[in-house]
């Protein structure tokens, strides 16, 4: 039984999109912040289905262009940002999606959770 | 995934300590650096805790970084310059060498001299008020804002002039001479003040932001007495003040967030650990003999927690307020000497003492009088309390008056 829910399960990325990631917060927001993420992952975690996940500083990043054009980035031409991502098990995009959900970066207005299947590396998609 | 609690309010607090110690390396004038510095310290935290879990030792975490930021920015700076300007600068410039200093005692020495820098004569007490919320209480815009009764504009003008202001004046990291820092410790001693009263009767209806401006002003006041230059009798006395008058905070509020006056006041809502810090602070004020407003205020406040209406306790506070009046006189301290002389000598008298004040634009004065001529002339006691309601202008006060006039009718 175990092993047939295990099969079934899929990986998604949960991707965190930010409309503004220039946005100044003060110390106790994003502490706040903070501790909603953790809760949050916490809470897929109980369940045993966090998988891994990652932040996107955007401090030093840069956006890489055709003809080696390079300009630090993302800010300014594009509205948004990945703040970052995490990677989850779901038995499908429902649940995925239910998960995404309780992201706490849609408490901010324009800001969205992208939900991605994760292609499976035995080459049957 | 094991996750550690983080203290509550730990960026908020860490974000002064990281401010201070690298403003005082770049210089009061790259405030704006530091305060960067911080926050951004605070995002690496942000991007990486959830996911990896929080560090065991989280503050080393922020120094570490912070540090690291310290010194790109630094390094970044120098190739900068090196570039424009074509120049070689041999000096502070080696990355290896700078050493960001966020011990205890650097943090702390910091702090201070970031207090007497932004408590400063040349700039307005508001500015000062905003500015130490913002770089010593780590406030964010918004929550300064919430503070103030003000918005998220005006707190960013005033910042920004503040800055400006301080920087023309050539202001540094430092603490003021021997032959200054009386005047000095004055200014920032009042600043304190009127940080502590913003939140203790403030009208903001959020509790919880009254109760963290008085919080941090207190912690303020304990930096000043943890250091031996400044732990001076005002500032004891000062501190006493606080202690005893955020006893009472609990006591103050009703549920719906409401006023509750001293004398309905459920005392043993009273915070008796606060009251005995307090009654500490001032025994250690009475040290030497200087005597500051601070310490008639300290002293008033300290009656106020004795609990029993005794004759003796009203004499002694009609004394300090006929002490703190030749110090400096203010409306609400005159009508509240009136208020102790009724204690001590009945409402007929007082009726005299009062009407002798004529502060005929304030409520206060209309509220007074009301209370006295209750029960001696019923109609009277309604005019001034109508007079009253008509120059209140919050709704608390308006609330408070109207209960009054219920009361005369009953």
């Amino acid at each position: 039984m175990l092993t047939l829910n295990y099969r079934k399960m899929e990986q998604y990325a949960l991707i965190m999109r930010h409309e503004d990631g220039n946005k100044v917060a003060s110390p106790e927001q994003i502490q706040t912040w903070m501790k909603q993420t953790m809760d949050w992952i916490g809470g897929i975690a109980a369940q045993g289905k966090f998988v891994s996940g990652t932040g996107l500083p955007f401090d030093n990043s840069r956006v890489v262009r055709p003809k080696n054009i390079v300009t630090n980035g993302p800010f300014g031409d594009i509205k948004e940002t990945i703040g970052g991502f995490i990677v989850i098990k779901a038995t499908s995009v429902e649940e995925a999606v239910e998960f995404a959900k309780g992201c706490p970066v849609l408490q901010g207005e324009g800001n969205s959770v992208e939900v991605r299947r994760i292609a499976k590396d035995d080459g049957i998609h | 995934m094991e996750q550690q609690e983080l203290l509550p309010h730990l960026f908020r607090a860490e974000f002064s300590k990281i401010t201070a110690v690298i403003c005082r390396h770049f210089g009061f004038r790259h405030i704006e650096i530091a305060e960067d510095i911080a926050s951004d310290t605070f995002l690496a935290a942000f991007e990486t805790w959830p996911y990896k879990g929080v560090p065991p030792n989280p503050t080393a975490w922020l120094y570490a970084v912070a540090k690291n930021k310290a010194r790109n920015h630094l390094q970044r700076n120098a190739i900068f310059q090196n570039k424009i300007a074509n120049e070689i600068i041999n000096s502070g410039i080696n990355s290896e060498e700078i050493e960001i200093d966020l011990s205890e005692k650097n943090s702390m020495d910091s702090q201070l001299q970031m207090l007497f820098a932004v408590c400063h004569p040349s700039i307005s007490a508001e500015s000062q008020i905003a500015l130490s919320l913002r770089v010593l209480c780590g406030f964010g815009i918004e929550e300064i804002a919430t503070a103030l009764l003000t918005n998220r504009e005006t707190v960013n003008k005033r910042l920004y002039r503040a800055k400006e202001k301080l920087r023309e004046e050539k202001v540094e990291m430092e603490f003021p001479g021997v032959n200054a820092l009386k005047s000095r410790l004055n200014t920032v001693l009042t600043t304190l003040y009127l940080l502590f009263n913003e939140g203790y009767y403030s009208e903001s209806q959020e509790s919880i932001v009254r109760k963290e401006l008085c919080q941090e002003a207190m912690r303020l006041m304990m930096l000043l007495r943890e250091n031996d230059t400044t732990n001076l009798p005002a500032v004891n006395a000062l501190l006493a003040l606080m202690c005893f008058q955020s006893s009472r905070l609990k006591a103050r509020k009703n549920n719906n967030d409401g006023m509750i006056l001293y004398e309905d006041q459920d005392d043993s809502l009273w915070d008796e650990g606060l009251i005995s810090q307090g009654a500490f602070y001032l025994h250690e004020a009475s040290q030497g003999n200087e005597l500051t407003k601070y310490h008639l205020e300290a002293s008033i406040a300290y009656w106020h927690t004795v609990k029993s209406d005794t004759p003796e306790k009203w004499k002694n506070i009609l004394q300090l307020f006929n002490q703190l009046l030749r110090f400096e006189y203010s409306a609400i301290a005159a009508l509240n000497r009136t208020y102790a002389f009724f204690k001590v000598n009945g409402k007929e008298a007082a009726i005299m003492e009062a009407e002798k004040l004529n502060l005929t634009n304030n409520h206060f004065y209309f509220t007074l009088l009301g209370e006295l001529y209750s029960g001696i002339d019923m109609i009277k006691a309604k005019l001034n309390f109508e007079k009253a309601m008509e120059l209140a202008n919050t709704n608390t006060d308006k609330q408070t008056i109207r209960k009054k006039i219920r009361n005369l009718q009953v």
